[in-house]
C-alpha cells in the first residue's frame, strides 16, 4: 500500500479524506460540543446545557426529512427512516475492503503526505528501547520455560509496535484494560523486568501473589487491570471502568485490548453496544494477528476485519497498520482525544500477526505454513521497521543498538535469576483475598489445612 | 515448577504411565483390544460416533486441527470439514448452535476447549438446552446434543485451566453430568452420551488425557449411564467419587487396607440423574461415607449424596459423613497442592470417621 500511495496522488487525497476524518472531526465535529465532565454529576446542568448528549447524535440526515415529502418518511420511535420504492438488499460486503493506515513504509520512510501525530526524539528512543526490551524479555523468558523454569509463557513477538506505541499514545491516567498479550503496555509504564520475572516465577514479589498462571500481569500502580485467561470478558469491564471516568471529571479514558478471537465472544458485542450508547470514553484496540490458536481469521469472522463492526454498534473506527508504530501512535493519540472530549467510544483494529506459537502449549506449525511465519518474522517485523525510521532521522545507529541489547539482556537474565532464588508465597496467603475479610468457613479450613501440614509435611512445598 | 506434585505417585487401576511423548498411543494389539490413553479412547469413540451416524458433527473451537488436548484429531480428514469443524470463539453460539442441531434430528457433538470456558454458555445449557423438551410438552428435544469438556487439576493450570464446574450443572434438571475414569471407561460413557436421548455434559479428566492407559476394546460399545460401579468391596467404610479423583482415592484405600482399615470405593460416572441405589446399599453395609471431589466443599456436588444417604441411611450411620475436597477459593497455582484433596487428606479423613 506504501508503494501504492506513492504513486498514486489521488488515493493520497482519497485516504486523507477518509483517515483524517478520524482526527479531523474531534476538532470539527459541530454535534456534540465538548462539555466539562464536573457537569455530569448534576444532573440539571446536563439537561439544560447539553440538550443533545441524551439523544441519538448520529444521523445528521434525519434534519433534511423536514422538508421532504410526508410520505417518504417513517417516524418510529428510533428515529425517522427514508422510505424507498426499491428493495436493495444491503450488501453483506463492500466492494473495497476498508484500507489500512500506515505512515512508515515497509523500508521505515515515512510516506509522503501521511497524517500522523509528530514523535519527539525522547519519546521515539523510548518507544524503539521498550519494543526491543519486550522482544528480548520475550525471548528469554520462552527460552527459560523450555527449560522448565517456568510453567507456561507466551509472547508477544509480531506485536511490539501495537503494544508500546499504544501505551505511548495514552498516559499513565488512562486505564488499560488488556487481554493477555499486551505487557509492553506495562512495560511502558514503568512496571520492571524484576517485576514481570517475580510474577512469572510466582514468588514471594509477585504482586497477585502466585496465584494466576505466568504472563498473567496486572498493577494497580500502572492502572493495568489483572489479567484473566478467559478471551473478551475483559472489555465490558472497559465500558464501565471509562464510564466512571467520564462520570468523575477525569481527563482520561479507558483502553481495552482483545484479539480477531475475542471479537467473536458475546462480551464483545455487549461491549461495543454499551460504550456506544453510554458515551462512554473507551478505546477499543483489536490485535488483529491472523490467528486465535488455530483457527484462521478466515473461520473466525466473514466482515471485513474488526474495523467494519464499529459503524454498525455506532462507533468511530479506523483500520491501522499494527506493525507501523507511528501509524499506531498516532491513531491512538487521536482516538484518546475524541474519547475524552467528546465521550465517545472508538474502535482500532490494528492489523498484525501473532509471530509466535500461541503459547508455550502450542505447536503452530501443525496448523500454518512455516513460510507465512518467516515472512512476517523478517520482513515485517515491526521493530525493525521502526529502527529504520528513528536510524534515519539520526536518533539511533549501531552503537546504541549493540548497548541497548547487551543492557536489556543482562537484566533479563539478572531478573530471573533473583526471581527464580526468591521464596515462594507464603501458605498466609493461600485463603486470603477471597473476599475483603475471611468467612468462618475460610477460618475453620485454613485451621484444618495447618493440622493437615504438620501430619504430611512431605506434601507440601515450604511456604 | 518447584512446588512438585505427588499425585500419582505409584500405578494404579488407572494403570497410569507416563507417556507425554505420545500423541496417540496405540499400541500392543491383542483381541480386538488396544492400549489407549484416554485422549486416544475417547478420539476412538468420536470416529465410532461419526461413522455409525452420517447426522453426527463435531464442533468447537480448534477441532480441526484436532484440539488443543488432540482429542479430535483425525476427524476433520476423514469426515470432510462441513461434519467436523472450527467453531468462532464464542462459547454461548457453540451450544446454542448446537441445540438447533441437535433439534434438527442431529448427534450435535460439541466441543468446549476448557470446562473453565463454558459460563458464557451457562445461559445456553439452563435456560434452553436442559428446558427445551419441558418447555415444549416434549414436541421439542435436543437430546442429540453432547457438550464435551476437559476439566479439572493439571498441577500448573491455575484459575482458569483447573476447575471442575460439576455441581453448577448437577442443579439443572433436564441435562446429564457424566464423567469418566479412565480410557474404557471413557469411550463407553461417551458413546452412550452421544447416543443418550438427553443433552449430556461429558467431562473429560484432562490430567488423564495421556497419562491414564490401560486395553480398550475396537469395538463399538457403550456403558450405561446412571449405574455407579463398586470399584473395590470393602466392609468399613464407603468411598464415592468419579473421574480423575477415584485414582487418589484408591491410593487412599491401599494405605488404609494396611492400617487394616477395608475401604469400599463407588466411581459414580454418571453425577445426575445419579445411582443413589448404589451407594445407599453400599454405606448400609458399611456405616460410612466419604465423598471426595476437587470442586470448593461448599456446594459441591458431595453435600447432595451427603444429604441423600443421610436421609436413606440415618439409622445406620455410626459417623457423620466426610468431604474430602477442594478448598473454597478460586483454583490457586501456587497454592494448588494446598487445595487439593490429596491421598493423605483422605486417609486421614478415613482414619477419623472409622474411628469416629
Ligand atoms: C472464554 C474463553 N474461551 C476459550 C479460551 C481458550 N483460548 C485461549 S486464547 C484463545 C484464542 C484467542 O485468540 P485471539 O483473541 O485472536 O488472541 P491472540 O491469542 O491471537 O492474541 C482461545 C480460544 C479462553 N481463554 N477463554
Ligand atoms: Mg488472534
Amino acid at each position: 500500500m506504501a508503494l501504492c500511495i506513492r504513486k498514486s496522488p489521488n488515493v493520497i487525497r482519497i485516504l486523507k479524506s477518509k483517515i483524517g476524518s478520524l482526527v479531523n472531526a474531534s476538532l470539527t465535529n459541530s454535534h456534540s460540543t465538548p462539555f466539562r465532565a464536573e457537569d455530569l454529576r448534576n444532573p440539571d446542568g446536563v439537561l439544560v446545557a447539553q440538550p443533545t448528549l441524551f439523544m441519538n447524535r448520529r444521523y445528521k440526515a434525519e434534519e433534511g426529512f423536514a422538508s421532504q415529502r410526508k410520505v417518504d418518511v417513517l417516524n418510529f420511535p428510533g428515529g425517522k427512516v427514508a422510505f424507498t420504492h426499491e428493495m436493495n438488499f444491503i450488501s453483506e460486503s463492500y466492494e473495497e475492503r476498508i484500507p489500512c493506515y500506515r505512515v512508515l513504509d515497509d523500508s521505515g520512510q515515512i510516506i509522503e503526505c501521511s497524517n500522523f501525530t509528530e514523535v519527539s526524539e525522547d519519546t521515539a528512543r523510548k518507544m524503539y528501547s521498550n519494543m526491543v526490551t519486550l522482544q528480548v524479555m520475550d525471548t528469554i523468558f520462552y527460552d527459560a520455560q523450555r527449560q522448565g523454569r517456568i510453567s507456561f509463557y507466551l509472547t508477544t513477538l509480531g506485536e511490539e509496535a501495537i503494544n508500546i506505541a499504544s501505551a505511548a499514545a495514552v498516559t499513565s491516567d488512562d486505564i488499560i484494560v488488556p487481554q493477555y498479550r499486551e505487557p509492553g503496555v506495562l512495560l511502558w509504564r514503568g512496571f520492571t523486568l524484576q517485576q514481570f520475572a517475580n510474577q512469572c516465577f510466582s514468588n514471594r514479589h509477585d504482586q497477585c501473589k502466585g496465584r494466576q498462571m505466568p504472563a498473567h500481569y496486572g498493577s494497580k500502580e500502572h492502572n493495568y487491570f489483572t489479567v484473566a485467561s478467559t478471551i473478551a470478558s475483559q472489555l465490558p469491564h472497559a465500558v464501565g471502568a471509562a464510564y466512571s471516568l467520564k462520570m468523575d471529571g477525569k481527563n482520561a479514558c479507558a483502553v481495552a485490548f482483545f484479539g480477531d478471537g475475542g471479537s467473536s465472544e458475546g462480551d464483545f458485542h455487549a461491549a461495543l453496544n454499551f460504550a456506544a450508547v453510554m458515551d462512554a470514553p473507551v478505546i477499543f484496540i483489536c490485535r488483529n494477528n491472523g490467528w486465535a490458536i488455530s483457527t484462521p481469521v478466515s473461520e473466525q469472522f466473514r466482515s471485513d476485519g474488526i474495523a467494519i463492526r464499529g459503524p454498525a454498534y455506532g462507533l468511530r473506527s479506523i483500520r491501522v497498520d499494527g506493525n507501523d508504530a507511528l501509524a499506531m501512535y498516532s491513531a491512538v493519540h487521536a482516538a484518546r482525544k475524541v474519547a475524552i472530549n467528546e465521550h465517545r467510544p472508538i474502535l482500532i483494529e490494528a492489523l498484525t500477526y501473532r509471530v509466535g506459537h500461541h503459547t508455550t502449549s502450542d505447536d503452530s506449525t501443525k496448523y500454518r505454513p512455516v513460510d507465512e511465519i518467516e515472512l512476517w518474522r523478517s520482513k515485517q517485523d515491526p521493530v525493525v521497521r521502526f529502527r529504520k525510521w528513528i536510524e534515519s532521522c539520526g536518533w539511533w545507529n549501531e552503537g546504541s543498538e549493540s548497548e541497548l541489547r547487551n543492557n536489556v539482556r543482562k537484566q533479563v537474565l539478572n531478573a530471573i535469576q533473583v526471581a527464580e532464588k526468591a521464596e515462594k508465597p507464603s501458605f498466609e496467603d493461600a485463603l486470603t483475598d477471597v473476599y475483603d475479610v475471611r468467612p468462618s468457613n475460610l477460618v475453620e479450613q485454613e485451621k484444618w489445612l495447618r493440622d493437615t501440614i504438620k501430619r504430611h509435611p512431605q506434601d507440601y512445598p515450604s511456604c | 515448577m518447584a512446588i512438585g506434585f505427588t499425585r500419582y505417585a505409584k500405578r494404579s487401576l488407572l494403570s497410569i504411565c507416563s507417556q507425554s511423548k505420545r500423541e496417540l498411543s496405540t499400541h500392543l494389539e491383542q483381541d480386538g483390544k488396544k492400549s489407549l490413553n484416554l485422549c486416544s479412547a475417547i478420539n476412538q469413540a468420536l470416529h465410532i460416533a461419526m461413522d455409525t451416524d452420517p447426522r453426527s458433527y463435531v464442533f468447537g473451537e480448534d477441532v480441526s486441527f484436532g484440539g488443543v488436548f488432540r482429542c479430535t484429531t483425525g476427524l476433520a480428514e476423514r469426515y470432510g470439514k462441513s461434519r467436523v469443524f472450527n467453531t468462532p470463539l464464542c462459547e454461548q453460539g457453540i451450544v446454542g448452535f448446537g441445540i438447533g442441531l441437535a433439534a434438527m434430528g442431529n448427534r450435535a457433538i460439541a466441543e468446549i476447549q476448557f470446562a473453565d470456558y463454558i459460563f458464557p454458555a451457562f445461559d445456553q445449557i439452563v435456560n434452553e438446552a436442559a428446558k427445551f423438551r419441558y418447555r415444549s410438552g416434549n414436541q421439542f428435544n435436543c437430546g442429540g446434543l453432547t457438550i464435551r469438556t476437559p476439566y479439572g487439576a493439571v498441577g500448573h493450570g491455575g484459575h482458569y485451566h483447573s476447575q471442575s464446574p460439576e455441581a453448577f450443572f448437577c442443579h439443572v434438571p433436564g441435562i446429564k453430568v457424566v464423567i469418566p475414569r479412565s480410557p474404557r471407561e471413557a469411550k463407553g460413557l461417551l458413546l452412550s452420551s452421544i447416543r443418550d436421548p438427553n443433552p449430556v455434559i461429558f467431562f473429560e479428566p484432562k490430567w488423564l488425557y495421556r497419562l491414564a492407559v490401560e486395553e480398550v476394546a475396537e469395538d463399538d460399545y457403550m456403558l450405561p449411564l446412571s449405574e455407579a460401579e463398586v470399584l473395590r468391596e470393602g466392609s468399613d467404610i464407603t468411598l464415592v467419587g468419579w473421574g480423575a479423583q477415584l485414582s487418589v482415592m484408591e491410593q487412599a484405600c491401599n494405605d488404609a487396607e494396611k492400617e487394616g482399615i477395608s475401604c469400599e470405593l463407588i466411581d459414580l460416572k454418571t453425577l445426575i440423574p445419579w445411582d443413589k441405589e448404589t451407594v445407599e446399599a453400599s454405606v448400609k453395609k458399611t456405616g460410612r461415607l466419604l465423598v471426595s471431589h476437587e470442586a470448593p466443599v461448599t456446594g459441591g456436588f458431595g453435600a447432595e449424596i451427603s444429604a441423600s444417604i443421610v436421609e436413606r441411611c440415618f439409622l445406620r450411620l455410626e459417623a457423620p459423613v466426610a468431604r474430602v475436597c477442594g478448598l473454597d477459593t478460586p483454583f490457586p497455582l501456587v497454592y494448588e497442592p494446598f487445595y487439593v484433596p490429596t491421598k493423605n487428606k483422605i486417609l486421614d479423613a478415613i482414619k477419623s470417621t472409622v474411628n469416629y
